[in-house]
């Protein structure tokens, strides 16, 4: 696009954006921060597009690279690049920012342009973690984007929202804190560079690979979240305002799942494969355990949360049996989950918004005043569930399917989803939306507006078109999930 | 128009009448929502005419529409297989679904969500037809799920009842019992044939009779048999085996005209229909065929037992499709799926018939579903009463109507079986005979003969809660045209079927390569031996033990609910124990509920509570920050400000660093 760099497009129209929307201030202009943040979200849409039809799908190589010398004492350098691992969650994060946007248009009230310009950065930020090439430029972003997200929660959340945003803060900072030490490890064996693809080739001994993969646990496990490091993901939920939810689940999520690929899988093989069996036995208590617990829940928000969680389950499982259905799987369910997850906490806000409880018991006959509603809630509660002909249902099949090859039991665990997972989904779904009208501010609610009904619509669209046809989505992962397999396979003991 | 189109046509233009009265039906109105969907299910009809046709021509069909997906070297493809068995089933399936399409018209005039369920069943014939006409495995369970789904929210079609949502809930979660087990056979499939095309596994199955699967140390087993148990296992919850039956009889919360087609014609013959297509895998493994027999076994003649106390009318019915559903599961047990597919498509005509016989009834006596309150309704409703007796009688099994010829050859077919389990399978078939003529007629007496009990019903069931204003709305009636019509047009096969199809499809080639036989299961020849035509298969009949059986059972009926009928209330009372039993369904539901609904939020909330609230947040996260601000505390007393504090410090310092230095170098 008019011969810039399109990863540097990516990350820096939507920074730039956000600063500009910043500039207009006060709420005496919230009508013009909202404008203008809706026209930044869009260009950064647009600007995304290129990385999909652009993409050349038979190769493995990085595209659209970009490397500029940056701090040169330590030979960092901004470099960018992109493979069929990262690129389609640099659309789904700019995506994701067009909606929140176009979501929180009315609900925000109160700094509307901090609000518009928290996500549009964050969004900039986090396309810079997909896009990055060098290890230290991946750790400015990944820690970078926690700020935005921190303010978010702790400006616009709920009752709670300090405890919550330092429980996030802090559980994901010391995490990373550990990869950094392992990213300088890296630096020295690598005779001095920081490049990531440099470190996939460095010859590691077995205990240090193992030390770094426990690093890496700790900055990626927390994010995902896994089993049992987890806990923050709940309470963030509940106290971040429902744009915040959304990125949170599309994509912060995503974002821990992606470094187990980009860094443990590749620069630590043959650890990877020594310690798989901790990681799909983390992953199968995500499933059950996270599976029952979301079951009892009685806050809607927790209870998508929690079924997050048991849905990244599948995401690290499917990582870590080491097959293409698997992996495949696994990036597959993170893309379907952006849809799905996003979906049902823009649901819950619709509802939020208008009853300002979020309890299920406070709910009951929704389907008598807002019919409209209850058909794409109906919908995406069938997603979650993992229905055929959704998203929701693909990774969860490719991932199973991939399980069996490895070990019936692992496949065993992970299908009980098809029982819990419906069970929560519907079982939440029959109290809130069936049955007759017995709160009487139930009896006040109105159905959706035309912008609610774009927003829900749109993610209808894409949860059924990913549903029925998901070839282009993994069209363009074969060659790099098969690069990454032989990286795996290849022993990096000296 | 090229063979292709057709086979296009058939799923599509019912998807497409789903759609348009699904999205637009409030714009379109109802007139022009059941125009189109009745259409669009006319048009699959024909279509599926057409298709017969060309397949009794010798022109199969298989390949595929589009690629789903690639992944790992798999294509899973979406894609039609035309054969004689398809074909069979696209018919009953359309045919029942047209009949009850119109039928609905009649029977849901009054109610405000009529477009919106003209495009549920739509979509549910949509669905229905995509699962058998799939050729792959992953096609099967879209099509699986999407009958489930169409299923669920036609249970809960009137959502603002309690017992409909409870109803609904209850079916899509137990269905997913059973496809848990399916999916996991799919897998294996997968794992094992590396596809998951149908021709693909069935051509390689030979080679991998002999496999054998290791699930946990020193335990082999045969991979087939693994295979086949968990596909059964699906087809368990679909099909409503025991014990993951408890959700049909509570499915008849949904109005009438679904459960004639979902719960009783089609969806849940789904299970019996899958498990004939797989026949190549199932004749390989003897143990998951006992498996299959006896569990239908027990279905067939226990879930009979049930339909002899209920006194809902639509509940009768239920536990009759239970219990014929378990006769058809027999007989893929003994090897005899033809059979098992020719019962299917029989039952699917009586049944759907006897279901929307009950559903005129229901109309008839202004909602209310107790047989206890009716009585002597032939005078008032004398087409439904033909067709009623036309069903019942079909359902016995009287000598020449289509249910005689399906359900005897079961039972032959079981008494050839030599597998485990037949023993038993034959027992529960035979004495299955008498328990079904005993329940039909208990029905088929109390609705329509004997003494009129309708004055003084109390109402306390109704079907349609919209219709409360029609309370007491003077004497039962029959009902319009839209719904006579279907019961007549569904009286005809029900009458003439079996007679017209038992040569070519049991003892003929009608099948051909569509479904295998081992040759190690020779029912079936023998069944051929014994057989020489449709009308001396009747004849021989009446010397036989079932035909018997069976008229004992209508004697018994007539005798104790129009004769005297005060034998029935004092056996009751004599035997209360096993009334209580049966009352309870054999406790099913009562434990399902106590164990797995309750046991499941038992233990979330334990694992909840114990496991994130008190060790991981309250002990691990809270905790090292507790520990923090606890460190922080202590060497906060350390800053204490007084130098001889701090010199102090510095010389136990120094003291200890030179004790060291000493002791490391010398």
């Amino acid at each position: 696009m008019l011969g810039l760099p399109p990863l540097s497009l990516v990350i820096w129209v939507p920074i730039i954006g956000g600063l500009a929307v910043l500039a207009t201030g006060s709420d005496k202009n919230a009508p013009l921060a909202r404008l203008l943040a809706l026209i930044v979200a869009a260009a950064g849409f647009i600007v995304s597009i290129p990385l999909y039809t652009g993409f050349d799908a038979t190769t493995s190589a990085m595209q659209f690279e970009e490397l500029l010398p940056w701090i040169y004492r330590f030979n960092v350098n901004y470099h960018l690049g992109v493979d069929g691992i990262s690129m389609p969650f640099i659309l789904l994060n700019s995506f994701t920012t067009l909606l929140v946007v176009i979501a929180g248009w009315e609900v925000i009230q109160k700094k509307v342009a901090q609000y518009m310009a928290a996500f549009l950065i964050m969004s900039g930020l986090i396309n810079g973690v997909f896009a990055a090439l060098d290890a230290v430029l991946f750790y400015v972003f990944f820690e970078a984007m926690l700020i935005p997200m921190y303010l978010v929660i702790g400006m616009w959340g709920g009752p709670n929202r300090v405890y919550a945003a330092i429980k996030f803060f802090l559980y994901t900072l010391v995490g990373s804190l550990l990869m950094l030490v392992a990213f300088i490890y890296l630096y020295f064996q690598s005779g001095g560079s920081f490049e990531i693809l440099d470190f996939h080739k460095v010859a590691i001994g077995m205990t240090a690979q193992e030390l770094l993969f426990i690093a890496f646990f700790f900055a990626f496990a927390v994010k995902v979240p896994m089993w049992p490091v987890h806990t923050w993901l709940p309470d963030a939920h509940v106290e971040a305002p429902t744009g915040g939810s959304v990125v949170l689940a599309a994509i912060t999520l995503k974002v821990g799942a992606y470094g187990f690929l980009r860094f443990s899988l590749p620069i630590v093989p043959d650890a990877s494969q020594e310690l798989a069996w901790i990681m799909i036995t983390l992953s199968l208590i995500a499933v059950a355990y996270i599976g029952l617990v979301a079951l009892v829940q009685a806050d809607m928000k927790k209870l998508i949360a929690y079924s997050s969680i048991a849905h990244m389950g599948f995401v690290t499982l499917g990582f870590f049996i080491f097959n293409p259905l698997g992996i495949e799987g696994g990036l597959v369910q993170m893309i379907s989950h952006g849809f799905i997850s996003v979906a049902l906490f823009l649901c819950i806000g619709v509802m939020y918004d208008r009853l300002h409880s979020r309890q299920i018991k406070d709910y009951g006959g929704l389907v008598n005043k807002m019919p409209v509603f209850a058909a794409f809630f109906m919908l995406f509660a069938m997603a979650n569930s993992g229905l055929p002909a959704t998203s929701g249902f693909v990774g969860e099949f490719m991932v199973i399917m991939g399980a069996v090859k490895v070990n019936f039991w692992y496949a065993f665990v992970a299908a009980t989803t098809l029982i819990f997972g419906a069970a929560y989904t519907l079982w939440m779904y029959k109290r809130v939306v069936f049955g007759s009208v017995t709160n009487p501010h139930v009896e006040e609610m109105q159905d959706i507006n035309t912008r609610e009904f774009l927003v829900l619509g749109v993610l209808a669209i894409c949860v059924l078109a990913m549903g029925l046809y998901p070839k282009p989505f993994t069209d363009v992962m074969h060659a790099s999930v098969n690069d990454l397999l032989t990286h795996v396979s290849q022993s990096k003991l000296p | 128009m090229s063979m292709q189109t057709w086979y296009l046509l058939v799923p599509l233009a019912p998807l497409f009448g789903a759609i348009i009265a699904g999205l637009f039906g409030k714009f379109i109105g109802r007139t022009l929502s059941h125009v189109v969907t009745i259409a669009g299910v006319a048009i699959s009809f024909i279509a599926s005419v057409v298709i017969f046709q060309d397949v009794q021509a010798g022109h199969t069909f298989n390949g595929s529409v589009y690629t789903w997906m690639t992944s790992g070297n798999v294509r899973f493809e979406v894609g039609f297989l035309i054969d004689p068995l398809t074909t069979m089933m696209m018919l009953v399936v359309t045919f029942v679904s047209l009949m009850v399409h119109i039928y609905t018209i009649g029977y849901m005039q009054d109610d405000p969500g009529y477009q919106r369920f003209f495009s549920y069943i739509s979509l549910f014939t949509f669905s229905m037809l995509m699962l058998v006409m799939s050729n792959n495995f992953l096609q099967l369970f879209f099509g699986w799920e999407a009958v489930g789904l169409v299923s669920y929210l036609l249970i809960g079609f009137w959502y603002t009842r309690e017992s409909a949502i409870y109803a609904n809930l209850k079916a899509f979660l137990v269905n997913r019992v059973g496809d848990f087990g399916f999916i996991l056979g799919i897998g294996l499939v997968l794992a094992y044939f590396g596809s998951l095309d149908y021709a693909t596994v069935f051509a390689r199955a030979p080679e991998l009779a002999d496999q054998s699967i290791t699930l946990w140390k020193g335990h082999d087993w045969s991979l087939m048999t693994v295979i086949c148990i968990l596909l059964f296992i699906g087809a368990m919850g679909k099909s409503a085996q025991f014990p993951l039956h408890v959700w049909l009889p509570d499915s008849m919360e949904g109005p009438t005209p679904i459960s004639a087609l979902i719960h009783a014609a089609t969806m849940v013959t789904a299970g019996i229909f899958m498990v004939t297509r797989m026949s190549p895998l199932f004749e390989l493994s003897n143990t998951a065929l006992s498996f299959v027999m006896v569990i239908g076994a027990i279905t067939a003649l226990f879930m009979g037992f049930l339909g002899i106390i209920q006194n809902d009318i639509k509940r009768v019915v239920a536990y009759s499709t239970l219990s014929q559903l378990g006769y058809m599961t027999v007989a893929l047990g003994a090897s005899a799926y033809s059979v098992a597919v020719f019962h299917l498509m029989t039952h699917a005509f009586f049944k759907a018939l006897l279901f929307l016989a009950a559903g005129s009834v229901i109309i008839g006596m202004h909602h209310n579903q107790d047989i206890r309150y009716m009585g002597g309704l032939k005078k008032y409703m004398p087409i439904t009463w033909v067709t009623s007796m036309i069903g019942s009688l079909a359902l016995i099994g009287t000598p020449f109507l289509s249910g005689f010829y399906s359900k005897d050859s079961i039972i032959e077919a079981v008494k050839f079986s030599h597998l485990p389990g037949s023993g038993f399978a034959y027992f529960a078939v035979t004495a299955g005979v008498f328990v079904t003529a005993f329940y039909s007629f208990r029905m088929y007496f109390l609705v329509f003969h004997g003494k009129e009990r309708f004055h003084n019903a109390h109402h306390h069931h109704h079907d349609v809660v919209e219709h409360e204003e029609n309370h007491h709305a003077g004497p039962p009636h029959e009902s319009p045209w839209v719904v006579t019509i279907p019961l007549l047009a569904l009286a005809v096969p029900s009458l003439v079927i079996g007679y017209m199809t038992i040569g070519p499809m049991l003892f003929g080639d009608y099948f051909g390569n569509a479904i295998y036989v081992s040759d190690r299961h020779p029912g079936m020849q023998e069944l051929a031996h014994h057989f020489h035509s449709a009308f001396a298969m009747a004849l021989h009949s009446v010397m036989t033990l079932p035909f018997w059986l069976a008229a004992a059972g209508v004697g018994m009926a007539w005798f104790f609910y129009l004769k005297r009928q005060d034998i029935p209330a004092m056996i009751q009372k004599k035997f209360s124990l096993i009334y209580a039993i049966l009352e309870r369904k054999y406790g099913f539901d009562d434990f399902n509920d106590w164990f797995f609904a309750g046991g499941a939020r038992l233990l979330g909330g334990g694992l909840w509570r114990g496991g994130d609230q008190t060790v991981i947040d309250g002990w691990l996260v809270n905790g090292s920050a507790r520990l923090v601000a606890w460190g922080s505390r202590v060497i906060r007393h350390v800053q204490s400000g007084y130098i001889y504090h701090y010199a102090f410090a510095m010389i136990i310092g120094v003291f200890v660093l030179v004790t060291w230095f000493v002791k490391t170098t010398g």
